[in-house]
């Protein structure tokens, strides 16, 4: 990392400047404009109103401003379950499938729930998605903790098994008869999420996701649980040396991980949907390696990552709709930031300066 | 049953291609230092591209070209992020995986995004050297492409690994990539290499999908092969012959689970059960064989002088 | 002419000097020492010279030709050789094909080409190693002769030891010299880095001493004595720490090991039927060479690792199948053996010193934050840690690492100290500071084990020591009776002493 020109050089530090920091993001936004541009001119649209549409447009009127909250609810939450998971060290990649474990529990519950008043119904859901997902993530965590198997590998083969399971429920036993489409019948009203705005798709969903970035501020910053999985995940052998019980760490960090992936996607169920489809999840899960990556495992930063992210997906609609250009363009910027933000952050690490 | 046994073997072969040529990519990465979550991606991406080039260009050899060096090219970038800039090996290479699955899905719907059936071309014939032969003839009844990723490209993976410099190379890098520095070479160059050679047989891997087997692209074309072929190699040990035999178990659920749906058979589970099955067996066979791997030692760290 | 020049090397790390302007030169058929103290430079200009790192300016000529060396590739061309401190072996290869690693001309490997072009080197320059062994199977001793050869078969002119001698026992520090001499006698010139004094003057013609990055000048060894030469490499004429024979009770049996067995991370036997006895207000010492059973013993004594067999009993509790956490609250005071492995880098000093003890610095699951850092604060004024409670612990030095290793440990007043290599890798201040700590440990009563593979610092600190050979304790002496040449004797396996 040495540059042979004229005494500028880069130095290796520890303590980078602060201004370098909040630059990273906006470099990165940058960087991701210019790469994806190419895209646009190829879908033959002129790319500074295609971003115009993409970006500014949904921040201008209410309507869209809160698709952008609706569309961040599920990317705060699944983001929030691989930071708990990645903040140990524990590479959960399969928020997915554990998104759709809760799902199905949520549908289930929903169905079974009518006449059962909203104020058991709803805690009734939640709870059931968190044990869900909990329950979709102990068998990789398991196999990791007791005999060492890499839940990178474990944890996206699930996902690839969860994906048949809901196809063979929704083809199967809980497919709505009165439905052309492979789908399961409506929840009861009562086990629905309230509207938070009245005549738009908010909901309450997006409250819990609120709840679930404070509980993982707290966990991380405020409880010695919070630092024993920052130590484990940061350096197993000094954590283990310190009596840290790192395996027991780990296991409730992938259970905590796969729960709140649960109660993602009984947001999309009771607050979205009302029925278990197959298309439930836009890869939320995936996404939320990227948001846990990108708001460098830190509630605050995967709050503003979720936030960005859920403006992203709802101007790749616009785009879409007004331009042609494929909507596939916002899961084409989500990971263009991302790898653009990672080769940044390697800035961060030096500075540079005249010798 | 004498011809389910048969047809069986022959379908085996021709669906562990594929995953073959990937998981083949994956260990010579692997066992340079360098775990390719970019796999899935790449695999799509070369499908697509193969796709792609093959209907534009009406050749299919063509097609399987670009193919190929669009999956060299997702090789190298990955080489950008984890060799050169250091990245952690897990996050870069998943991205890699959403930047390929986004991309080839946003070119496909540019492409193809008005018609209302899926486009379809069509794909490579097979051969068959002893078509006269009963039995052998329908097990011998394959693509081209899939003799010579058996007969082909695992001798030869075998041998670079093990009777070569270069091969050499490789596994020492994985192993103690500071003694590979030591002794004069190239690191770096070892590492993009392998990505690049490693991200050409994935690449293939995913064209095999669209220009022979299906003839078509989709969406679901991949649905976790390319993490499949990452449990593969660990399965084999980073060792080709041994990932070989993993490959064809995967390969072999998976067609008793084509055959069986063939069938037509009514059965009191759904048939999903058969599909997810390849998974499950993959899963439980990593737990059997991953108490015994040994993992190169240089695997996910990044290599830095100072 | 010379075979080496080093005109003003000058090396940065971030913003930290390492070489200021640094001379060297080297005469053909020399051995020529590279003397100074951790952290004095001596690695970082010969890994220069190796092509390993770039200096920032300064040239380099061979043989009266300046030449540009940016990778050790260009150093092999120019017929220099070096043998790290941590070898740069590939474990799981043969001796052959990590010879021969870099150095084929052919793209297909000829396997019985290779190992007899191998084996005739080691055949000439009379180190005895097959070439079809595997490396991890092989001890110090071994890999470090097939790194000689590595170097050697690439027509090394030039050989740089980084402390070569740290790994092995007395007697193989003899057998590697006889090698040195007779390759320098046939042409070959050697640097030698290291700190200790005795075998700077044993072996080298010349020594050049580094101090703080610079160097301090160049002198034939003959000319000098130690002390003048320790002068030259710390700034001051004495140097070490005193131990006042201060009488302690030591007759109070604390921390008994009877028996114990375990096994290491490839599940070998490493512990074989250990008995030790630690009393109260005694250094224990051990000593060994590395690897045989040291670093298991201590990782069982910390309770992070679980013995297959025998009995661990500190003051009447036994600890056997309890966790680390556990082994801390009985009274064991633990010290990592590797500090990097003992401290979390990212997180703070005072998150680091919280770690052990979270039980104490929380109230239902919520930590006492402001407790924690008063804490922290109160230790860095106690054990002088140069950093504030809030920085990460990964830009300490290791000296200052080491200390909030020792605070952390030592502030609960625990009844036994394990002190695993508590002075590798520190300069001469923080060593004396380790030191002096473990003594006050034991002058204040408790039980002190200290293991270390520098023979001197067991020599100076023990009261009785103990030495360790493939997982067994060959012998057990009181200080007064051990010599450097007795104890090298156990550690070489070829007596035992029980």
């Amino acid at each position: 990392m040495e540059t042979t020109r004229k005494k500028l050089r880069f130095i290796k530090t520890n303590n980078p400047p602060f201004w370098i920091k909040p630059l990273i993001p906006v470099l990165a936004l940058i960087g991701t404009f210019i790469i994806t541009s190419g895209l646009i001119l190829w879908a033959k649209a002129n790319p500074f109103e295609t971003y115009y549409y993409f970006l500014l447009a949904p921040l201008g009127n209410r309507v869209s401003l809160l698709e952008i909250l609706v569309k961040s609810t599920p990317l705060m939450l699944t983001g929030v379950a691989v930071t708990f998971a990645f903040a140990t060290g524990y590479y959960n990649i399969g928020a997915e499938g554990q998104l759709y474990a809760g799902a199905i529990a949520a549908a289930g519950l929903g169905m079974a729930l009518h006449g059962v008043p909203a104020i058991f119904a709803i805690p009734i859901m939640i709870i059931g998605g968190f044990i869900a997902g909990m329950a979709w993530a102990l068998i990789p965590a398991l196999l990791k903790v007791k005999l060492a198997v890499d839940e990178v590998v474990t944890t996206l083969l699930m996902n690839s098994v969860m994906a048949y399971i809901v196809s063979a429920l929704l083809n199967g036993p809980w497919r709505d008869p009165n439905s052309g489409w492979p789908q399961s019948e409506e929840i009861s009203p009562t086990a629905m999420f309230f509207k938070i705005v009245p005549r738009s798709r908010l909901n309450f969903g997006f409250i819990v996701a609120l709840v679930a970035i404070l509980v993982l501020w707290l966990v991380m910053t405020r409880t010695s649980f919070g630092l024993k999985m920052r130590a484990v995940g940061l350096g197993k052998p000094a954590a283990r040396f310190a009596g840290i019980n790192v395996n027991k760490t780990i296991l409730i960090a992938a259970l905590v991980s796969g729960g709140i992936a649960g109660i993602a996607g009984v947001a999309e169920v009771a607050g979205i949907q009302f029925h278990l489809i197959g298309e439930l999840s836009a890869g939320y899960g995936y996404t939320g390696v990227i948001i846990a990556t990108l708001g460098s495992l830190n509630a605050f930063g995967v709050a503003i990552a979720s936030l960005f992210f859920g403006l992203v997906d709802a101007g790749a609609q616009t785009v879409s709709r007004a331009l042609g250009v494929p909507v596939y363009l916002g899961e084409v910027t989500q990971a263009t930031m991302l790898l653009v933000a990672l080769g940044m952050l390697v800035l961060q690490r030096y500075r540079i300066r005249r010798m | 049953m004498e011809i389910f046994l048969i047809n069986l073997i022959a379908a085996t072969l021709r669906v562990s291609t594929p995953i073959l040529l990937a998981a083949i990519g994956e260990t010579f990465t692997e066992r340079a230092g360098i775990l390719n979550l970019g796999i899935e991606g790449i695999m799509f991406f070369g499908a697509f591209v193969g796709f792609l080039a093959a209907d534009i260009s009406g050749s299919l050899w063509i097609g399987f070209l670009f193919a190929v060096i669009s999956g060299i090219l997702a090789g190298l970038l990955m080489g950008l992020l984890s060799v050169s800039l250091g990245v952690n090996q897990h996050v870069s290479g998943l991205g890699i995986t959403l930047l390929l699955t986004g991309l080839a899905l946003f070119g496909f719907r540019l492409q193809y995004g008005g018609r209302s059936t899926p486009p379809s071309i069509e794909p490579f014939g097979q051969v068959n050297p002893f078509a006269n032969v009963p039995a052998l003839g329908t097990i011998t009844q394959q693509y081209l492409l899939t003799y010579i990723t058996f007969l082909v490209i695992i001798p030869l993976a075998w041998w670079v690994l093990y009777r070569t410099r270069y091969g050499l190379h490789i596994r020492a890098v994985g192993e103690n990539p500071e003694a590979v520095d030591a002794a004069g070479v190239n690191v770096y160059a070892i590492r993009y290499s392998v990505l690049a050679i490693g991200g050409g047989l994935m690449a293939a891997g995913g064209a095999f999908l669209s220009l022979a087997q299906l003839g078509a692209f989709s969406h679901g074309i991949i649905s976790g092969r390319g993490w499949v072929a990452i449990a593969i190699v660990i399965f084999g040990n980073w060792v080709p012959v041994k990932v070989m035999f993993g490959a064809l178990i995967f390969g072999g659920t998976y067609a008793l689970q084509l055959r069986l749906q063939a069938m037509g058979l009514k059965l009191p589970i759904p048939y999903e059960t058969f599909l997810a099955l390849p998974y499950i067996v993959t899963i439980v066979a990593l737990v059997l064989a991953g108490r015994n791997a040994s993992y190169p030692a240089a695997l996910l760290k990044p290599y830095r002088r100072e | 002419m010379n075979v080496v020049e080093m005109h003003a090397i000058t090396k940065y790390f971030g913003e930290m000097i390492a070489n200021d302007h640094v001379d060297f030169d080297l005469r053909k058929g020399e051995i020529h020492a590279l003397l100074g103290e951790n952290g004095a430079g001596k690695t970082t200009l010969m890994r220069i010279l190796y092509g390993l790192y770039k200096q920032n300016s300064g040239e380099v000529q061979i043989n009266g030709k300046t030449v540009q060396i940016n990778s050790p590739k260009d150093a092999i061309a120019n017929n220099i050789g070096m043998v790290t401190q941590h070898f740069a072996l590939v474990p799981t290869m043969t001796v052959a094909e990590n010879v021969v690693l870099g150095y084929t001309d052919k793209f297909v490997l000829d396997y019985t080409a290779i190992e007899e072009s191998v084996s005739a080197a080691a055949r000439k320059y009379g180190l005895d190693i097959s070439p079809k062994a595997l490396i991890r199977h092989l001890s110090v001793g071994q890999r470090q002769r097939v790194e000689i050869l590595k170097a050697l078969y690439r027509n090394a002119k030039v050989l740089i030891l980084d402390e070569p001698t740290a790994v092995l026992i007395p007697q193989e520090v003899d057998v590697l010299f006889d090698a040195l001499r007779k390759l320098c006698a046939e042409g070959l010139s050697v640097i030698f880095i290291s700190h200790k004094l005795d075998e700077v003057t044993n072996i080298t013609n010349r020594v050049t001493v580094l101090r703080d990055g610079k160097s301090i000048g160049t002198v034939n060894t003959c000319d000098m004595t130690q002390s003048q030469l320790a002068a030259m490499m710390v700034g001051r004429e004495a140097f070490g720490i005193k131990r006042d024979n201060l009488e302690t009770q030591k007759n109070i049996p604390l921390l008994e090991i009877k028996d114990l067995c375990a096994a290491d991370d490839q599940g070998l036997p490493a512990l074989r039927d250990v008995n030790l006895t630690i009393h109260t207000g005694e250094i224990l010492g051990i000593a060994g060479v590395s690897g045989n059973g040291q670093k298991q013993l201590a990782e069982t004594l910390c309770g992070v690792r679980t013995c297959s067999k025998g009995e661990i009993t500190l003051d009447g509790v036994n600890l056997n199948g309890k966790d680390a956490a556990e082994f801390t609250t009985c009274g064991m005071g633990r010290i990592p053996e590797d500090r990097h492995e003992g401290v979390v880098g990212e997180l703070t000093v005072y998150e680091n010193l919280a770690l052990e003890h979270l039980g104490k610095y929380s109230t239902r699951g919520f930590l006492n934050r402001k407790a924690i850092q008063a804490h922290a604060n109160e230790l860095i004024s106690q054990f002088q840690i140069k950093a504030q409670a809030g920085d990460r612990i990964r830009t300490l030095s290791g000296g200052n690492m080491q200390k909030v290793l020792l605070a952390r440990v030592l502030s609960t007043q625990p009844k036994i100290v394990i002190a695993p290599q508590p002075t590798r890798g520190l300069d001469v201040g923080a060593t004396d500071y380790v030191r002096q700590q473990l003594l006050e440990q034991r002058n204040r009563g408790a039980g002190v084990m200290l293991i270390s593979e520098d023979l001197d610092e067991i020599l100076a600190l023990s009261d009785r020591i103990a030495v360790m050979y493939e997982g067994e304790v060959v012998g057990i002496l009181n200080a007064s009776e051990a010599t450097p040449e007795r104890l090298g004797l156990l550690m070489s396996g070829a007596v035992k002493e029980m």
